[in-house]
């Protein structure tokens, strides 16, 4: 992974196969204290004490394929080794939180990347799914909420050619001018 | 910028239009890109991306694009499958250059991309 951006992507894969209606994105910066956070919450299946202990454990699982899983891991190591931390909150049948800080300026602090990209990705390939992306930096904010288009849309789906153009430069207007290539 | 009066603006339109795409059904090519942590690392996005832009350019209404979970062949990905004409085609190692060939040579044009496919790898 090169880029945050594909973590987020990946994380939130995990959301949807726990079989999650409704997921948060949430991106803060703050340039004074040098930090920044991401975090993706979700509605899905949760998981049980046992199995949060155990999550960002590479060796941990539950594909049956094989007994490796690499996203949590690495999601972690990403914080972890530019300065920052992590922190993963779960309840079985409520849902999870997957949390990570940087501090902005260490110097292994992976470049934030394609978000706008990856939220467009997300939304166009889970129609059926509810995103609520919010964009922060210093103070300015961005929000992006599928539930207000698809009460607009009556019906047509969000991955319908058209509307995909449409919210490609929602995405670009509402949430990546506003920390705009400094992340 | 963007708003939802514009949205709004967007739907009267399409609701106007006919849409052929409810028209096509048989003849459906479908494409799955894996996307899970391994494909993602191994770039399956640009190759995604590149398959919905040649798609959108060409106007093709009987190709559905999707992505999946994992395949099972980590040190392949990007995986793309194609499955037309009631096969499946397993397309290895993909670059978004070799992905908008495969939507060329084979989506449109029927000839399989013999030298991506997972058996010549």
């Amino acid at each position: 992974m090169r880029e945050l951006a594909l973590n987020i992507l990946d994380i939130a894969e995990n959301s949807l196969s726990a079989g999650a209606k409704n997921i948060q994105i949430g991106l803060k910066a703050d340039t004074q204290r040098d930090e920044m956070e991401i975090r993706i919450a979700d509605d899905g299946c949760g998981m049980d004490a046992e199995m949060l202990a155990r999550v960002t454990d590479p060796f941990t699982t539950t594909r049956t394929t094989r007994k490796v899983g690499m996203g949590l891991p690495l999601f972690r190591f990403s914080a972890e080794s530019a300065g920052g931390d992590f922190s993963v909150k779960s309840e079985k049948g409520k849902g999870t939180e997957v949390c990570a800080r940087y501090k902005i300026g260490h110097i292994d602090r992976m470049p934030l990347g394609d978000f706008g990209g990856v939220v467009l990705q997300l939304i166009t390939m889970n129609p059926d799914v509810d995103f609520f992306v919010t964009a922060e930096f210093d103070g300015e904010k961005g929000v992006l909420d599928t539930k207000e288009f698809r009460a607009v849309m009556d019906g047509i789906p969000l991955n319908a050619p058209q509307v995909r153009v449409f919210l490609r430069d929602y995405i670009q207007e509402n949430l990546v001018t506003i920390y705009g290539g400094r992340l | 910028m963007k708003s939802l009066e514009e949205l709004r603006a967007l739907r009267e339109k399409m609701k106007s239009q006919t849409d052929n795409r409810s028209v096509a059904g048989a003849d459906e090519t479908v494409i799955k890109v894996g996307m899970a942590t391994c494909g993602i690392a191994a770039g399956a996005r640009p190759v995604l991306d590149a398959l919905l832009e040649e798609a959108d350019k060409r106007h093709l209404h009987n190709v559905s694009i999707s992505q999946t979970g994992c395949i099972g062949m980590c040190r392949l990905e990007p995986i793309v499958e194609v499955f037309k004409d009631g096969q499946k085609y397993t397309y290895v190692h993909m670059t978004a250059d070799k992905a908008r060939k495969v939507m060329n040579d084979h989506v449109v044009n029927g000839n399989p991309c013999k030298e991506y496919l997972i058996s010549e790898n």
